[in-house]
């Protein structure tokens, strides 16, 4: 038997709350939101750790704009403090080369770093997931026993419909979905909030286009002086703190 | 001390096999290592030992060491992984997760990064035997 799954739980029993940041698609935002999301909690006072499980397409080190750091070996591997948070990536070890992986390769990557991080305690852990409902997002649902979701969209019907079908799997599971957040919003419209609504799920923030957003990259503090930030401190504040 | 994570996994699985089958004593604990995660044995012994539970007191420990083979998902061509040559920082890469190997090694005959893991992976619990 592959004996990594069994320590999973244990690596993760001294963190608080587990967030999974989620999207149906690609491109609505959700490393944005994840990484502002960590961010805030952060400044918040509260002990965070940021895991981005984005395997084929990694981007929070260049949201936060990290640099030359490495984990450190002590009893497993433990993540470096990058911009006051606890910050693990498979782009330190796969640099700046595209890594291809299969399905089973994404759950293999993703047993191996889950069982062998050592968070240490930690408030919050926000997890930056792979789009859609792949083997990555059912092996975090399996394997970790308290994680809750948190899913970005963006008003377009295309990118709700994907959400519709996320939003009812987790239910299955019975999985705890803190609520959905549409991104990127360019008109008043309710459509997102009421959909969400007739899902059973909670509409916790329309956050309009701030153009500001993409001259902040690689600059967290630029990044938290956005409309993004903004909301992202509001959701935390009556949501999630 | 990579290797210490690995063996708090073999420990904690074997423990609640162990459980699980009422083994009151665990005689004899058989992990496979493969060989593309480079794992010390010495390192991963000694931390098995320093772990090691009261009812493993007398276990012994039986590392087997698999060759990693790879196989081309586009052309089919297998090869064995020990014929990579890799610099240290790959290497190490490679050792803290091997599904990086996708990322540095290709396909010797067709150059294709699309391959297989087939054998050899990492740290694999094969058996474990006791007393009940």
């Amino acid at each position: 038997m592959d004996p990594r799954t069994s320590v999973i739980n244990e690596r993760l029993r001294r963190i608080g709350r587990i967030i999974a940041v989620s999207s149906g698609k690609g491109g609505v935002g959700k490393s944005l939101v994840a990484t502002t999301l960590a961010l805030t909690l952060a400044r918040r006072g509260c002990k965070v750790g940021l895991f981005d499980l984005d395997f084929t397409s990694p981007s929070t080190h260049l949201i936060m704009g990290v640099k030359n750091v490495q984990p450190k070996e002590d009893k497993g591997i433990v993540p470096p403090v990058v911009k006051g948070l606890a910050y693990m990536s498979l782009v330190y070890f796969s640099g700046d080369q595209a890594a291809p992986l299969r399905g089973t390769d994404v759950s293999n990557a993703l047993i191996e770093l889950l069982s062998v991080t050592q968070w240490g305690e930690l408030d919050f852990l926000v997890i930056d997931m792979p789009p859609g409902i792949s083997d990555a997002v059912l092996d975090l649902i399996r394997l970790v026993k308290r994680i809750e979701f948190l899913i970005v969209t963006t008003s377009s019907l295309l990118a709700f419909e994907t959400v519709k079908k996320q939003v009812s799997l987790l239910q299955d599971l019975k999985v705890p979905i803190i609520g959905v957040v549409e991104n990127m919003k360019m008109n008043t419209s309710k459509r997102i909030q009421q959909g969400t609504e007739k899902l059973g799920a909670k509409f916790l923030a329309g956050i309009p286009y701030d153009p500001k957003v993409e001259g902040a990259i690689g600059d967290v503090a630029k990044l938290l002086d956005t409309t993004l930030a903004q909301k992202i401190r509001e959701v935390a504040a009556s949501n999630i703190t | 001390m990579h290797e210490w994570a690995l063996a708090e996994a073999v420990i904690t699985a074997a423990r609640q096999i162990a459980e699980k089958e009422k083994l009151k004593e665990v005689k004899e604990v058989i992990i496979k290592i493969g060989e593309l995660q480079q794992v010390e044995e010495d390192i991963l012994r000694f931390a098995l030992s320093q772990l090691k539970p009261a009812n493993f007191k007398n276990a012994e420990f039986h590392i087997a060491k698999a060759e990693t083979t790879l196989k081309c998902r586009v052309c089919g061509h297998t090869w064995l992984f020990k014929k990579q040559k890799l610099d240290e920082a790959t290497a190490e890469a490679i050792h803290f997760v091997p599904e990086v190997a996708h990322a540095y090694i290709k396909c010797p005959k067709c150059g294709s990064p699309d391959f297989e893991i087939t054998e050899g992976r990492g740290v694999w619990l094969e058996n474990i035997k006791g007393v009940r």
